[in-house]
């Protein structure tokens, strides 16, 4: 057992090292702010009653959103991948749907409908419904390739389906939603555009505000310090709750399509629950863009402009999402399978900058990048390297949780029968890992194109993604003018949510035979 | 072995991609009117902090009448001021066009703007400029009081942003308390009539139950659907909403507090030239081009502001003249104090 854990290879480890090297470049650009006038200046603003205030102001949005969203997240999952619900293709895209509407549309569509809703409750109510599916994609893609024979034993055992969901099946499922509420969590920390149209003083409205106020980088950068500090003991938490229980499937590595619950008399609340949901998170943000294109005269379409942007977006989010998951895979891999010091230091370094607002981020990379790498500063390369250090956990969770679902027993068995570790890792680990590397990408894809304040400042000048549009409009009220580009980025953001869809489908037929 | 082949072969290809699209998205770029890296030397780059929409066509005017290549990037006038002040002497920025004289005023503070030449910016009046001749104001805006007639007579209108605390406007008044220009007010109120003034006329504010929205554009809408009937604004916004859907469809106005009020404060918005261009010369004359007539009637007709330059008067909009003001007396360097004035706003409740 311990050889196993012994020396990861370095086709892992380059990799990771470098993806946790990117990760921390923010971490020193804090340092270095925080503490460029000493220490005096940084222990005033730390130890300002406000700043403490803050801390659980911003905590208690977290844990109440990350609550939510695991029900909500969890919930959904098994109805959609588990039940005989009618309609599940559609309740499947809708149910993820929510991930290609950006936080800041979705406040906006809310505070114009309810103009008083307003404060924590509208930030959480509206940061719960833009991101459930972070915990509903993993553990529906962990439902489907959860080994059904656990379940059968218990049921065969007499176990109610009740008793078997809460024994068996989310224990199953624990790695995954894990993974997702860490990210839900550590997403709400360091959104900045929800909370700041819905006017709730959190963190990072605060850091924002500093910049704005002061200009003075020091307040700013210890409050980044502090929102790092609370990133990291998150981060042990949710990894300590991971516990050590095996989740790997036994038997065969094959898919075996799962027998799905009927819902009986419980399909009418079932289709009632997902409905409002959808409702709430799709349907009051589309209904507000389709208000917005229809009325008001700033709507000429520049189509031109909308199709350079468009295809910026997909340029610049592809390479985002190519190379996260490509540095993120061998993180998440070395994560589950070499349980070392250096294994778990790697993947907890790589969320230290997790929860820091993306202007920190990006201005981390403006000061690195024009002393360092003047060559790509300003240039795309930058942009896919803030890419990579924002959204690089999003990828990790989803390999870690597919990663931990394959039997480490199969790659033995592959090294016994003389495979090298590279072979082992091309020809077991990943292709059971796919469906996890398959989401990481897809969710990192839908997140650049939706990422806005590091696209902003690290973009090559003249370049306008849909974000970017969509902020130049909006910043000037042309509301109806901003729709065709919020519509045309919902749009393309949903068409990766609809492949992972199909795909699962496609997985669970395969399963048949 | 053959995974890690395959996985460096994927890495590089990554990076390949990453390098074409870079030069990809460059050459785009190119088709527009900006240029590559080797030819960045030759030309003009702008950071604005003012929106595309407002002023991308005054900046394509800019570059004809420069006769160099310009290349801008649109962002916020505090991110930029901050992207600058990281960037220190390394930057690709020119000129700095900000939306407030407080992010010109932090780098002016930080040593990164050049001195402008004199004769240039006396084309200003001496309020709109900074003293030591490092920035210029090109445009101004002032406060206002937003009102629905239907709901307030214009005789009933309140004479001064002290009246606000009245208890008949109860539930009646719409701010914005995160934007700008609102805290801009608050600090301007600060230096004419001191702290404890300030402190007791928020309060009074608050007691009145304002309805607190994200943005100056809510608070206008809000006063013109008549849900609030009055808003504490900036004047252009009621412009900016009769361009969107005709005059005939609006029915708020705008209120100019009389005698120096500090709820008639008058900001601008203004340019800098960088310290460390390499492109002086065009700085300079994309400067003296933003204060010249062209530009001065495009802010006066398009964005519905105040033109700084003497003799130009809108042709396009119902706008008092920016002498007819009675704006209080102020010097904008001294609203630098933002961050005292967002310390009380939380004390007292107002955020």
């Amino acid at each position: 057992m311990a050889r196993r854990h012994a020396r990861p290879p370095l086709v892992l480890l380059v990799p990771a090292l470098l993806a946790a090297a990117l990760a921390l470049l923010p971490l020193v650009y804090l340092g270095v702010r925080a503490l460029e006038r000493g220490w005096q200046p940084a222990a005033d603003v730390l130890l300002r009653e406000r700043t403490l205030r803050l801390v659980a102001r911003s905590l208690a949005l977290a844990g109440v959103v990350t609550a939510a969203c695991l029900v909500l997240g969890v919930s959904t999952a098994w109805l959609v991948v588990r039940t005989r619900l009618p309609g599940r293709r559609v309740w499947r895209v809708l149910a993820a749907l929510p991930l290609a509407i950006p936080s800041y549309v979705a406040a906006f569509a809310w505070i114009a409908a309810f103009p008083r809703l307003s404060g924590f409750l509208g930030a959480a109510l509206v940061l719960t419904v833009c991101s459930y599916p972070y915990v509903y994609l993993p553990v529906a893609a962990a439902l489907a390739r959860t080994d059904p024979a656990l379940e059968e034993v218990a049921r065969s055992l007499g176990r109610s389906q009740l008793s078997t969901f809460l024994t068996v099946t989310l224990r199953q499922v624990r790695p995954a939603a894990a993974a997702g509420g860490l990210l839900v969590a550590l997403y709400v920390l360091s959104d900045f555009g929800a909370v700041s149209i819905l006017r709730y003083d959190a963190f990072t409205r605060v850091i924002y505000t500093s910049y704005r106020a002061s200009f003075d980088r020091t307040p700013a950068a210890v409050l980044g310090c502090v929102l790092v500090v609370v990133t990291v003991l998150i981060v042990v938490a949710e990894n300590r709750s991971r516990g050590r229980a095996a989740q790997a499937r036994i038997g065969a590595g094959a898919a075996r399509r799962m027998a799905r619950v009927p819902l009986g008399r419980w399909t009418a609340p079932a289709l009632g629950w997902l409905g409002a949901l959808a409702a709430l998170a799709v349907g009051v943000p589309l209904a507000s863009l389709g208000y917005w294109l229809l009325s008001g005269r700033s709507g000429a379409v520049d189509v031109a402009a909308l199709v350079t942007a468009a295809g910026s977006t997909l340029s610049v989010s592809a390479l985002g999402a190519l190379a996260t998951i490509v540095l993120a895979t061998p993180v998440g891999v070395l994560a589950v399978r070499h349980r070392g010091r250096l294994g778990r230091a790697l993947e907890q370094s790589t969320y230290a900058g997790h929860a820091l607002p993306g202007i920190v981020v990006a201005l981390a990379l403006v000061f690195f990048g024009i002393r360092y790498a003047s060559p790509i500063y300003q240039r795309t390369p930058m942009l896919v390297v803030a890419y990579v250090v924002l959204f690089l956990p999003a990828a990790i969770g989803a390999v870690r949780a597919s990663v931990t679902q394959s039997p480490p027993a199969l790659e033995e068995m592959a090294r016994s029968l003389g495979r090298t570790p590279g072979g082992v890792l091309r020809s077991v680990t990943l292709p059971l890992a796919a469906p996890g590397i398959a989401a990481g990408a897809a969710l990192v894809f839908l997140t650049c194109m939706k990422e806005l304040p590091a696209t902003l400042l690290l973009r090559p000048t003249g370049m306008d993604t849909l974000a970017t549009e969509l902020w130049t409009q909006t910043s000037v009220a042309a509301y109806s003018a901003a729709a065709p580009y919020a519509a045309l980025l919902v749009g393309l953001a949903a068409a990766p949510t609809l492949l992972l869809g199909r795909w699962s489908d496609r997985l669970d037929a395969g399963g048949e035979g | 072995m053959l995974i890690s082949h395959r996985v460096t072969t994927a890495l590089s290809a990554a990076l390949l991609v990453a390098g074409l699209a870079a030069c990809g998205s460059d050459s785009d770029a190119d088709s527009g009117d900006t240029s590559t890296a080797s030819a960045a030397d030759e030309t003009l780059t702008i950071y604005s902090g003012r929106n595309e929409t407002l002023v991308g066509p005054l900046l394509e005017d800019l570059e004809e009448a420069v006769g160099t290549e310009v290349e801008v990037r649109y962002g916020d006038s505090a991110e930029l001021a901050a992207q600058l002040l990281e960037e220190g002497e390394r930057t690709e920025a020119d000129l700095f066009f900000s939306q407030d004289a407080g992010a010109l005023g932090a780098l002016s503070k930080a040593g990164l703007l050049a001195t402008l030449d004199e004769g240039i910016v006396e084309t200003a009046p001496e309020d709109y400029r900074a003293k030591d001749g490092s920035w210029v104001g090109v445009s101004a805006r002032s406060r206002v009081i937003i009102y629905n007639p239907d709901k307030v007579a214009e005789a009933d209108l309140p004479q001064s942003v002290y009246e606000l605390t009245d208890p008949k406007w109860k539930g009646q008044i719409g701010f914005a308390p995160t934007n700008a220009s609102f805290q801009a007010f608050v600090t301007g109120m600060r230096v004419l009539a001191g702290e404890d003034r300030t402190r007791e006329w928020l309060e009074g504010f608050k007691a009145n139950e304002p309805t607190a929205y994200e943005g100056n554009s809510n608070v206008r809408d809000a006063v013109n659907s008549g849900e609030i009937s009055l808003g504490l604004v900036n004047h252009y916004y009621l412009y900016e909403k009769i361009t969107e859907v005709g005059a005939e469809n609006v029915t708020a106005r705008n209120h100019y507090l009389p005698g120096g009020d500090p709820g008639a404060l008058v900001n601008v918005a203004g340019v800098g030239v960088l310290e460390g261009s390499d492109q002086a010369d065009a700085a300079a004359d994309a400067v003296e081009f933003l204060l010249g007539e062209q530009a001065q009637q495009y802010f006066a007709d398009v964005t519905a502001e105040y033109p700084v330059r003497e003799g130009i008067t809108t042709t396009k909009h119902d706008l008092p003249e920016l002498d007819s003001l009675q704006n209080p007396d102020i010097d904008l360097t001294e609203l630098d104090s933002l961050e005292q004035t967002l310390a009380l706003l939380d004390e007292v409740g107002l955020t």
